[in-house]
């Protein structure tokens, strides 16, 4: 897929490409921060049809909700891709003995192999957190490693 | 009455009239500039209510009007995008010189009023109004269109050909000899080419003395600076529109944006002014005669315009209904036209090119965006067929 970027002189930049399926979808980025969401028209491929506005936070939104499901779908076909690679959620229940401490407390890695790639919360994904992460009740980790490894960091986050 | 108390009693009735004529227009959809410069028209010489008093503060006001609507304009480019659209847009750019420059030219050659005339014209002609064209495509929902980058870097290089005109024209119109001219159109080339330097490579530092957390300092800055390098050009024959245009190309980045949300009040007001200021000048009783030949003129540069939006876009792989489209929104001519005529009225040109210009400007400025709205669903018809 290839993603054509061009400059729109005195509004911002505008990136768009087109879906397998053939349709044309881009995004204006204004330099006051408003984000178009453009579609183009099918029989007029130069026009857009829809432009929707969107402002800093509905984009974010925007991204998130695009966003969230392809981490794990891609986390998906990472292990499918890679024969012995496991990639587990586990969920951080409230009142564990690791709910408000720093991620590193855990020591997820030394004692086991396995890595936290990411933490699911709210919805939110924060992709790669580092050790000085503190994690929170009902937040879900996202490990990758071998069956065994990622079965015991299940273990720790279920029974410390 | 005291001179304090008429000159607000006018200048208080003037803007008032025009807030109101500026709600018509926003409930019409069209550009408010028509309607200022009828409203111009109406006062004045030859109008109904002369403005006696006022009409001095009126023409300093409408000098500084030209330097914030540069100053603005130059604000919105920075110094990169306007060398990337020369490079990539220059064979589009000479051909909308060549073809809008041509029929304004023509004209006054035509009718004998001898070759300073004739490059006002050609100017007059030429430009197309950035701000009403802007406003055409984000009111239409034109902006995430394909052909969009194209008119954009057409107004671009429009912009960019007025630092070299202006000058030319302030020279010719000063009446200085071959040789001075061209001193002074060397002093302007070498200066817009030290500005776009020093923008692109030095820009952090100009923004560094200029840029403050508060916003008063910042407007004062802005425009004192603005102001002094308008006077500089003009003292070097070099026209104060194109000194205040290069500060805004030096000034970028989120201190462009800045500016511009700050500048936005003060150049809506003094570029009002100038509006009016520009039909206060002109004789309304003179723009009748005129009118034919402005219809006339108006339909040919619409069609040349045309003609360059199509050739344009087509060179950029547009397709047939978006080539169209791009040659409508380049239609509307606006506030620069006034500007180059303006000029050209104070500095002796024809007396019947200012009336000439209000005209065509009067069209082109009211039919323009209109033209765009109402083609609008034939293009779409076009484009489903095909």
């Amino acid at each position: 897929m290839e993603v054509e970027q061009t400059v729109l002189p005195g509004i911002g930049l505008r990136h768009e490409f087109t879906t397998r399926s053939g349709r044309r979808i881009g995004i204006v980025s204004h330099r006051t921060g408003r984000r178009d969401l453009v579609i183009y028209d099918p029989d007029d491929p130069d026009r857009a049809c829809e432009t929707v506005k969107l402002n800093d936070e509905e984009a974010d939104a925007l991204v998130e909700l695009l966003g969230a499901p392809r981490i794990v779908q891609r986390l998906n076909a990472l292990h499918r891709d890679v024969e012995g690679l496991v990639s587990l959620q586990l969920p951080i229940p409230s009142g564990s003995r690791y709910d408000g401490r720093p991620m590193g407390d855990a020591r997820v890695r030394t004692r086991t192999g396995a890595s936290i790639v990411a933490v699911v919360r709210s919805g939110q994904v924060v992709a790669s957190p580092g050790p000085e992460f503190v994690l929170a009740g009902d937040d879900v980790v996202v490990v990758v490693g071998s069956p065994e490894s990622t079965a015991a960091v299940a273990d720790i986050f279920s029974h410390g | 009455m005291h001179h304090t108390a008429v000159l607000f009693l006018e200048f208080g009735a003037v803007l008032l009239g025009l807030g109101i004529l500026g709600a018509l227009a926003l409930r019409v959809g069209i550009s408010p500039i028509p309607l200022y410069l009828i409203a111009g028209l109406a006062f004045g010489t030859g109008g109904i209510v002369p403005l006696a008093t006022s009409e001095e503060f009126i023409a300093t006001g409408a000098e500084i009007g030209v330097v914030l609507l540069l100053l603005t304009l130059g604000l919105e480019y920075n110094a990169s995008e306007l060398v990337t659209s020369l490079k990539s847009n220059a064979p589009a750019g000479l051909v909308d010189l060549v073809l809008n420059a041509a029929p304004g030219a023509i004209c006054a050659l035509l009718l004998g009023w001898g070759p300073v005339a004739a490059v006002a014209m050609a100017g007059v002609t030429y430009a197309t109004s950035s701000g009403i064209t802007a406003k055409v495509l984000s009111d239409l929902g034109w902006i995430g269109n394909r052909e969009t980058p194209v008119v954009l870097s057409l107004l671009v290089f429009e912009d960019l050909t007025m630092a070299v005109y202006l000058p030319v024209l302030t020279a010719m119109l000063a009446g200085l000899s071959f040789a001075g001219g061209a001193v002074t159109v060397g002093i302007a080339l070498a200066t817009v080419s030290v500005v776009l330097l020093v923008a692109l490579r030095f820009g952090r530092f100009i923004e560094a003395f200029v840029s403050s957390p508060n916003s008063e300092v910042l407007l004062l800055k802005v425009v004192g600076l603005a102001l002094l390098v308008a006077g500089a050009a003009q003292q070097l024959q070099v026209s104060a529109a194109v000194g205040a245009f290069l500060v805004g190309i030096a000034l970028s980045g989120e201190l462009a944006h800045e500016t511009q949300a700050l500048l936005a009040p003060l150049r809506d007001l003094f570029a009002a002014v100038f509006f009016v200021f520009f039909g206060l000048q002109t004789d309304p009783a003179k723009i009748l005669p005129m009118a034919g030949l402005a219809v006339v003129l108006a339909l040919v540069s619409m069609v040349t315009k045309l003609l360059t939006g199509v050739y344009a876009a087509r060179r950029a792989g547009i397709g047939k209904a978006g080539r169209a489209r791009a040659g409508i929104a380049l239609i509307p001519r606006g506030e620069f036209n006034i500007v180059i005529a303006g000029l050209a009225v104070t500095g002796g040109a024809h007396p019947d090119l200012g009336p000439l210009a209000a005209a065509y400007v009067l069209i082109l400025a009211a039919f323009g965006p209109l033209a765009a709205r109402l083609v609008q669903p034939f293009i779409t018809a076009i484009a489903k067929r095909a």
